[in-house]
């Protein structure tokens, strides 16, 4: 890992902590951002941590971008990495190969990789899978982190907690599609993307959950505190549903009782390095425990 | 007092300086593209400078007012009409309850700041009143304007003098082509020496795909990769990144094809390499550029975007100064 500090305008300092992504990059960076936070710099206007960067927007008339830089540098070769982090679990149930993900893939046929099969049916093929149940079950049987949010408002970006070897990497689009349903599980390199308005995107379409993540509005029960529900650090296990749960979620979403489940536990980085089943194995347990 | 709205113009939305705070979850810091002008729309109707006015592109909506108020229009040249009598724009005009606000087709520019006194009094949400198209956020229901919205308008802060207006050697000229600096950093290590030189020697244009997310720009070459292995993460094509956010301003190319620079609704962030990054000072020029206008980008270092930066804040200054002493007369 190599870190690389670079100047976006005046007003900007991007801190690439590795080119790859990978779960140290992503809690290195995490952790300076919590330090910039911390010690609320005057002038610091956004702090965003990222997948495997970090950014600080500011003020240059209150701190000027030299300043700004060597405070950033200082924070990096200080600060203790922290590599534990209290976060939360959260279900998100998925209803894979769907009817609306699959009316929308077969409109852009003419900018897909493989025309002849479907987005999952490419993936499944090209990751070493028999058949896409199998890709599903290993896309819905394991943790992922929430890496980064944006794109758009609430969209995290989550990466699969497995070995690099057993990791799913697929392209994106060749070119980008004008439409993706709102709340469409998506997939482009090593990440997974939940889709949180409807809009233009690049990534492969999986399937879509019919929890809301992102309310303007506040109407949704779990999301009335904050329109948003994904922070970097989540950790996010995906539950492959049918037809009639998904029917079932969709109407107590709408009629305000549905309630994620959502429960908090402790991540260890150097634990998880040492036994990554095992610490999966835990969290499930303590996400499905009553 | 309301305004009633009759025609919604192409576009329009409310915008104040901008929601900052929440890029680090999606939310772009949104607010009007060119915040020099619509911070002087606000001087001239006595607003607080940060309040909510409307901003339009390329076409003017048609407002009726309830009630009597002060409206200024800025920006672009997009000349006012009161009742279809043609009026100044950058000056402080006076409306009477029952008339109705209009506009001459676009003279100059790309985006008018119509101001009213008292502001636009939208809900404020997560602290602006700004509209984000993206997250049907903030403004008239997070969209643009459509016949038949009423619009609140706040309580005025202080009474102004109608006919008050911005001399026009202080008004910002209306380029026909222009010239972008940028601060080349980020990924400029991408592409080759070559085409970081074709770049700036190029003539780009203003492509028709230019909104409030971003500006894209056509024409000039296209770009070659200093090669690698892409990294762990980043995608296949030799334009991708390991996804990383986006400054505002930044200017990310695609496949190395067309360059776009994204502004106040930027998607905040993603997996394409950016060359660098455009200075604040020229950020509000860009809302004002029309499709196909000509465009360079020429590559300046951080002590030249720090100074164009202070001669902004001087000629904002100055523009207090004289709004302030009309006042005082």
């Amino acid at each position: 890992m190599k870190t690389r500090y670079a100047h976006g305008g005046d007003e900007h300092i991007f801190v690439e902590l590795d080119e790859e992504m990978s779960l140290e990059a992503f809690f290195k960076g995490l952790s300076m951002a919590n330090k910039v936070r911390e010690l609320n710099i005057d002038g610091v206007a956004e702090v965003c941590p990222a997948n495997a960067s970090l950014q600080v927007k500011f003020d240059p008339d209150v701190i000027s971008p030299h300043e700004m830089l060597s405070k950033l540098k200082e924070i990096e070769y200080s600060a203790e990495h922290s590599d534990t982090l209290d976060t939360r679990i959260i279900e998100i149930p998925v209803y894979y190969q769907d009817p609306w993900t699959h009316e929308c893939l077969m409109k852009f046929r003419d900018r897909h990789q493989d025309p002849d099969c479907t987005d999952l049916e490419y993936a499944a093929r090209i990751n070493g899978y028999e058949t896409v149940e199998e890709l599903i079950e290993a896309h819905s049987g394991s943790p992922w982190f929430v890496s980064m949010v944006g794109f758009v408002a609430g969209l995290p970006w989550l990466y699969q907690m497995v070995e690099r070897s057993k990791q799913i990497e697929v392209p994106k689009y060749l070119r980008p599609r004008t439409d993706t349903p709102k709340q469409t599980i998506g997939y482009g390199g090593c990440f997974s993307a939940l889709y949180s308005v409807r809009g233009a995107g690049g990534y492969q379409m999986f399937g879509i959950t019919p929890m809301p993540i992102y309310d303007p509005r506040q109407e949704v029960k779990h999301l009335q505190d904050f329109m948003i529900l994904a922070k970097p650090g989540d950790i996010v296990k995906f539950r492959s549903i049918q037809r009639e749960e998904y029917d079932r979620i969709l109407a107590q979403v709408e009629a305000r009782e549905y309630d994620p489940r959502i429960r908090p536990v402790k991540f260890s980085l150097d634990e998880f390095n040492k036994d990554i089943d095992g610490c999966n194995k835990k969290f499930l347990e303590v996400l499905n425990d009553d | 007092m309301t305004i009633n709205v009759k025609a919604p113009g192409l576009a329009t939305t409310v915008q104040d300086l901008g929601r900052p705070g929440h890029y680090h979850i999606g939310i772009p810091i949104s607010g009007g593209m060119d915040r020099f002008a619509l911070r002087i729309a606000n001087m001239l109707v006595g607003n607080d400078e940060g309040a909510a006015v409307l901003e339009c592109a390329f076409l003017g909506p048609e407002l009726e007012f309830t009630a009597d108020a002060l409206v200024a229009v800025t920006g672009a040249e997009l000349p006012p009409k009161i009742d279809g009598e043609p009026q100044q724009t950058w000056t402080a005009l006076e409306m009477k309850a029952g008339q109705v606000l209009s506009f001459d087709f676009l003279k100059g520019g790309a985006r008018a700041y119509i101001a009213t006194s008292g502001g636009i009094d939208v809900p404020m949400v997560l602290g602006s009143r700004s509209t984000y198209l993206l997250g049907s956020l903030g403004g008239v229901e997070g969209r643009t304007l459509q016949a038949g919205d009423t619009l609140p308008v706040g309580q005025p802060r202080q009474q102004v003098e109608p006919g008050r207006s911005l001399p026009s050697h202080m008004r910002p000229e209306l380029p026909s082509e222009v010239e972008l600096r940028m601060l080349p950093d980020l990924y400029w290590h991408r592409i080759t020496e070559a085409s970081q030189q074709a770049f700036l020697d190029d003539t780009w244009k203003v492509a028709p795909e230019a909104d409030r997310t971003g500006f894209r720009f056509r024409g000039g070459r296209q770009m070659e990769f200093v090669p690698r292995e892409q990294p762990f993460g980043a995608g296949s094509d030799p334009s991708n990144i390991a996804d990383a956010c986006y400054p505002y301003g930044s200017i990310q190319v695609p496949g190395g094809t067309e360059p776009i620079v994204l502004h106040r609704d930027a998607v905040t962030g993603g997996g394409y390499f950016m060359l660098g990054t455009v200075i604040s000072a020229d950020m509000d020029v860009i809302g004002q550029l029309q499709p196909n206008t000509k465009a360079g980008f020429v590559a300046v270092d951080m002590e030249t975007a720090l100074a164009a930066r202070r001669e902004r804040r001087l000629a904002l200054d100055a523009v207090r100064e004289e709004l302030t002493v009309q006042v005082n007369l």
